[in-house]
């Protein structure tokens, strides 16, 4: 298998997709390419429908491109089994969503704790231990036992990024991932993804229409019409 | 989810329950007429009708031996002790009875009837009937300590206004002549067989040769096996061995079992039915919950569960359902069962019962639990390899737009 070596960890080059059926079909990315190293953070910003979301999507392997690659941590994935992109994204990429998509039958410790039981790398109890520690630094350590459903906007946002860091990925995705909170919850939110993402190493890349969010970043990459600009 | 498990427990319930009813009836049946007339009757030897042909060819030994139309028979059996020492080598019989029967009329203080008598050794008897348990006025040790005791029907003994100790008059007429002998009433028993309780009179084999004038043969040979099922067969190994014409039960009761076949049927089809229902409900609940859960689907497939694993959250849920289900359907149907087992209703004329009879049998548990699980399994594939197949791109890219 081809391998890509050094700091970064993911790259994908003149990725193409289209979405849609017959004449509905729209040609959403027109030969994409992309990369990034470890510790940064990228902000890929542009107007809705510019193919923010359909990229980020390719990159975390929850879609397949029509054509080009995307290497993961040194390895191609575009081509590979559903097996073998399941196991990747358990392994290596964590996902934080713009709606949280938490399992609101679950407590906030059982959240933390589902990527890590996937992965089966820990023990119940180091994992218990793991998701708190982890939902302490996102200030959430009172409140380990509450449901989902008991749960603010902005907290339900804090566990999802606590959940997306659990299996210690080295690419953190996240698609507006504070589109859907208030200003000082968002400010809060971000800067303590990305502080977590660099003290762990870890790529971020986020998705947001929000400017003040964008430039705080290490590099925006605007896009439009499927290209970046 | 709580309607899924509620056609569960409904269908394991009334699957349990209507096997119970159902074969509790036909059980019954078959144990009365086990009881009353035994599992196969010896009766009738088979005259040789075959016939012989040359084969052809010069060898005027060659022929063949072909079957005559239809079959002939001499009646009753002339060596009952010969044909019961032949029988009692068939491993599956357990016991034999020589029965000698005929046609007398009974006076008693109060009318004068026709009844059938049946001369028994009661020990050999004992061993292919119910006789002992079917006693129901005056006991067993009062017959065998007198030679002139006899056991009558209690529809007989209403009838005639005979109660134990009462002595009445048996007229037998024949080519040879008439006679009368005086007899006494032993015991009194009750099949509940309208046909057997009203007309059948049992007294000692001696008695009733020297009343039918017949010291010897037997009229037929009551026949009790260890395999009721076998009964077919071993007529059959019967007659070819002994050459006398031998009945099963099954055959001898076609008619009656072929009723219960028909309820059989009828009951099974109400619960295929039922298990149909509960078996589209737990598809409905599951193919819902596939709708509704399609994000959480998404996001378990993001984290790097694989499809098999979200196939088996839903086949697992619907495991949980099943389980609950059945063991609640299982406590729910014996409880039921149980229930209808003390109904009181009164039965009489082809068996004799006061109650609901009920079949206690671990099968009908097994059957309901087996076929509740095909069902449901079968159900739970087609929403959880669904689920499976969700794509989380697409479930994603649709909630977040």
């Amino acid at each position: 298998m081809a391998q890509l070596n050094g700091n970064i960890a993911l790259r994908c080059t003149n990725v193409h997709r289209s979405l849609g059926q017959g004449e509905n079909r729209v040609h959403v990315l027109r030969g994409v390419s992309f990369e990034a190293k470890r510790g940064e953070v990228h902000a890929i910003v542009g107007p809705s429908g510019c193919g923010k979301s359909t990229l980020l999507y390719l990159l975390g392997l929850l879609d397949r491109p029509d054509s080009g690659e995307i290497w993961i941590n040194g390895e191609l994935m575009s081509n590979t089994v559903d097996a073998a992109r399941t196991a990747a994204r358990g392994e290596h990429i964590g996902f934080v969503f713009q709606f949280h998509f938490l399992m609101l039958e679950f407590t906030a410790l059982e959240n933390v704790m589902m990527p890590m039981r996937k992965l089966g790398r820990l023990s119940v109890a180091e994992m218990a231990e793991r998701a708190k520690m982890l939902l302490a630094s996102v200030g959430l350590g009172e409140k380990t036992h509450r449901l989902g459903t008991q749960l603010s906007g902005g907290e339900q946002q804090r566990v999802a990024i606590a959940r997306a860091l659990a299996n210690q990925p080295s690419i953190l995705l996240a698609d507006e991932p504070t589109g859907n909170l208030d200003a000082k919850n968002s400010t809060m939110v971000f800067d303590m993804m990305t502080r977590l993402a660099r003290e762990n190493g870890q790529a971020i890349i986020l998705v947001t229409h929000n400017p003040e969010i964008a430039n705080r970043c290490d590099l925006v990459r605007p896009m439009k019409d499927g290209l970046f600009v | 989810m709580l309607m899924s498990l509620a056609c569960i427990v409904l269908g394991v319930g009334l699957f349990i329950v209507t096997q119970a009813t159902t074969s509790g009836f036909e059980d019954f049946f078959i144990k009365t007429i086990l009881g009353t007339n035994g599992a196969i009757r010896v009766e009738d030897k088979i005259q040789d009708t075959l016939r012989s042909m040359s084969a052809g060819g010069n060898d005027s030994t060659s022929k063949f031996q072909i079957r005559g139309e239809g079959q002939k028979y001499i009646e009753g059996i002339e060596e009952p002790n010969i044909v019961m020492s032949g029988l009692r080598e068939f491993s599956n019989i357990s016991g034999v009875s020589e029965v000698l029967h005929g046609s007398v009329l009974l006076h008693s203080a109060f009318k004068t009837e026709g009844v059938q008598i049946y001369g028994i050794n009661l020990e050999d008897h004992l061993r292919v009937s119910d006789l002992e348990h079917q006693i129901v006025e005056g006991d067993l040790a009062d017959f065998r300590a007198s030679p002139s005791g006899t056991i009558l029907g209690k529809d007989m003994a209403d009838r005639l206004q005979l109660n134990v100790g009462d002595s009445f008059i048996l007229d037998a007429s024949d080519k040879i002549g008439r006679q009368q002998r005086r007899f006494r009433v032993s015991a009194i028993y009750q099949t509940g067989v309208a046909d057997i309780d009203r007309v059948r009179l049992y007294a000692h084999m001696e008695e009733c040769r020297s009343l039918l004038h017949k010291p010897t043969g037997a009229s037929f040979i009551q026949v009790n096996i260890r395999d009721k099922d076998r009964a077919p067969e071993d007529a059959l190994r019967i007659e070819a061995v002994l050459h006398y014409s031998a009945h099963s039960w099954q055959e001898r009761e076609k008619s009656w079992l072929g009723v219960f076949r028909a309820l059989r049927i009828s009951s099974a089809i109400t619960v295929s039915v039922f298990t149909l229902i509960a078996g589209l409900a737990m598809f409905n609940t599951l193919a819902m919950m596939v709708l509704e859960k399609t994000k959480d689907i998404a996001i378990l497939r993001s984290m790097g569960y694989t499809r098999d694993d979200i196939s088996g959250i839903f086949l697992w849920q619907a495991t949980i359902v099943l389980v609950i289900g059945t063991v609640v359907g299982v406590i729910v149907g014996a409880g039921v069962t149980y229930a209808v087992s003390r109904v009181h209703i009164s039965i009489s004329g082809i068996f004799k019962t006061d109650t609901f009879i009920v079949a206690w049998s671990i099968w009908h548990y097994v059957q309901a639990v087996l076929t509740a699980i095909v069902m449901v399994m079968i159900a739970s594939l087609v929403p959880s390899r669904r689920a499976a197949r969700l794509e989380p791109g697409d479930v994603i890219r649709g909630t977040a737009q």
